[in-house]
């Protein structure tokens, strides 16, 4: 049997917070998958505390990835109601529409 | 007892929670009262912080010293002056809704957070204290499409730098062990090697920070927030929020990260390079003098970041003494763009200054002060700003930045002496309407510091001094 170690916790780790950045980047569809990107962001940073916090037989870490899930609902919170908003006046959450303001 | 340390903030947070209590309960509109309530707890927290003793408390992850004392007061001073900026507009504008005070004193609370913070874990509790209000407040203006999207824009960005800044945590605390700062410096010192891992940490923090303050190349956001947020949330966001993540850039890189300055001094100064040149070339074309201060404002934080690359106690006294500087001045700058209205509707365009000379002359010469002083035109205090951040940088032989530094001061010297030639030589439009009180005691307050700094420079000097002592006697 495969040891799962540090090293696979911190690989998957990284490959969701990849996911999630591109997920903000190269996404053109909607608003709502840039939420969720943002949300895989923080879940990846939470593994990686509890698997380094597990390693280095510290509490720290753990209590960090609690705060990060307290604050990370409160950001959910705050940008679905940003996004409710945006569209009552532009009746679109199509991430192309975002362009009045530049320049 | 350790936890009275903190009783500025525990007195702002509680003061929060009774003001929101007795600014929902009446029936009729509010906002007025809340907002003398909140400039009141904010003045009971400048004294506090005055009366404040130094050490660490709650295990240490808060951490007060002069250092702590010096930015608290400027934020403090700047969340003031953008609420009595924020009193007529919002009347007139019809957002005047008793949760804007609210949100700019939560804020307020998470700025000293921040501020004080020892660890990484208060850090990014202040970090987020301070953005969550700021989303809000930019798209507070919200039957304005131009302001949701703005909140929208920030709030996306925002989350982005939020999650760049908790990574680099992660790693830091993963190969480091700790959380702590004083720990961290301690780990890096006894040290030789600095594992790569640790590396990758600093420079994604040194990366969400650098979008905190809208430095190059994590600037992008800033000329559409602030142009599409209300002028006084634009006038708060680019003044107190900035002076707030500069400190903790500053405590974060020379306390925790100060042993390993060859790991990230670079990043600094291409940063600081970038930020001064595109503050200087990109707000050439604008017309909208809302997007003009957004470039300004990155090319300034340009310096400020010259001085934290220089480093030292030179260095960073220039910073702090620049951000001082900065505060006012832009906050003055903003105070004469909340008063651009004619006939009840706000203008934003450069134009409509045109003959501010003959039509108000008082609010003209207040303008051309703080444009001379951006510009870095003597005996303005912004002049001194700079020359603060550019000696240690020639003493310290950092030539290409403190010459890109004066040339690119010298290009946005255009734009802002453009400002200045279309208020007074252009043929005069319609006067704006009266200006309200309240933004004069703003423009009188500013503009007094703004060009009089000269006289009495030395107790800045002196505080940014003691403060800069504080922080490099610690790290």
């Amino acid at each position: 049997m495969l040891e799962i170690g540090l090293g696979h916790y911190l690989t998957v780790s990284a490959i969701l917070f990849v996911l999630g950045v591109f997920g903000i980047f190269l996404n053109r569809k909607n608003v709502i998958v840039i939420l969720m990107s943002i949300e895989l962001i923080l879940l990846s940073v939470n593994l990686n505390f509890v698997a380094f916090s597990s390693r280095l037989d510290d509490l720290a870490g753990q209590v960090f990835a609690m705060l990060i899930l307290t604050v990370a609902a409160a950001e959910a919170a705050i940008g679905l109601a940003i996004l409710v908003i945006y569209f009552r006046n532009r009746g679109s959450i199509e991430v192309e529409d975002i362009s009045t303001l530049k320049g | 007892m350790e936890w009275k340390l903190a009783l500025p903030e525990i007195t702002l947070a509680v003061s929060a929670l009774i003001i929101l209590v007795a600014g929902v309960l009446p029936k009729r509109d509010t906002s007025f009262g809340v907002t003398m309530a909140v400039l009141g707890a904010l003045l009971l927290a400048g004294g506090l912080v005055l009366a404040q003793g130094e050490g660490s408390a709650f295990g240490g992850q808060y951490v007060a010293d002069s250092f702590s004392t010096f930015m608290k007061l400027l934020c403090l001073a700047g969340a003031a002056l953008g609420l009595i900026l924020a009193l007529d507009w919002n009347a007139k504008q019809g957002i005047a809704r008793f949760e804007f005070p609210l949100l700019v004193l939560l804020a307020t609370i998470g700025m000293m957070v921040m501020i004080s913070a020892n660890d990484l874990m208060s850090l990014y509790m202040g970090l987020e204290l301070l953005s969550l209000p700021l989303y809000v407040l930019a798209a507070m203006d919200r039957d304005n499409g131009r302001s949701a999207e703005a909140g929208l824009k920030y709030f996306i960005l925002g989350s982005l730098a939020s999650g760049l800044l908790l990574y680099g945590s992660s790693l830091v605390y993963g190969f480091a062990g700790t959380t702590n700062f004083d720990r961290l410096a301690d780990a890096f010192s006894a040290q030789q090697g600095i594992s790569a891992g640790v590396v990758v940490g600093i420079v994604f923090i040194i990366a969400a920070l650098a979008f905190k303050i809208s430095a190059v190349p994590f600037h992008m956001w800033t000329p559409d927030v602030y142009e599409g947020a209300p002028t006084p949330v634009t006038a708060f966001f680019a003044s107190a929020p900035k002076v707030a993540a500069v400190a903790l850039l500053t405590r974060v890189l020379a306390g925790p990260f100060g042993d390993t300055v060859s790991q990230w001094q670079q990043v600094i100064v291409l940063a600081a390079l970038g930020s001064m040149v595109l503050g200087a070339l990109a707000a050439i074309g604008q017309r909208n003098i809302k997007r003009l201060m957004a470039y300004s404002s990155i090319g300034h934080i340009g310096f400020a970041l010259m001085g934290l690359a220089v480093g030292g106690e030179s260095g960073l006294r220039g910073v702090l003494v620049y951000m001082a500087i900065y505060l006012f001045m832009n906050l003055g700058t903003f105070a004469v763009l909340v008063a651009m209205r004619r006939n009840g509707r706000a203008l934003e365009g450069i134009d409509d200054l045109a003959g501010l000379g003959r039509t108000d002359p008082a609010m003209a010469l207040a303008m051309a002060v703080f444009m001379f002083s951006m510009a870095g035109v003597p005996p303005m205090a912004g002049f001194f700003g700079k020359l603060y951040v550019l000696l240690p940088a020639v003493e310290q032989g950092f030539w290409v930045l403190a010459v890109v530094g004066v040339l690119s001061s010298v290009v946005s010297a255009f734009y802002y002496l453009r400002v200045i030639k279309v208020m007074y030589f252009d043929a005069p439009a319609e006067a704006f309407d009266v200006r309200p009180a309240s933004v004069s005691v703003v423009l009188a307050g500013t503009g007094l510091f703004t060009g009089f700094l000269f006289l009495f420079p030395a107790p800045l000097l002196a505080a940014a001094r003691a403060a800069v002592v504080a922080i490099l006697g610690a790290g």
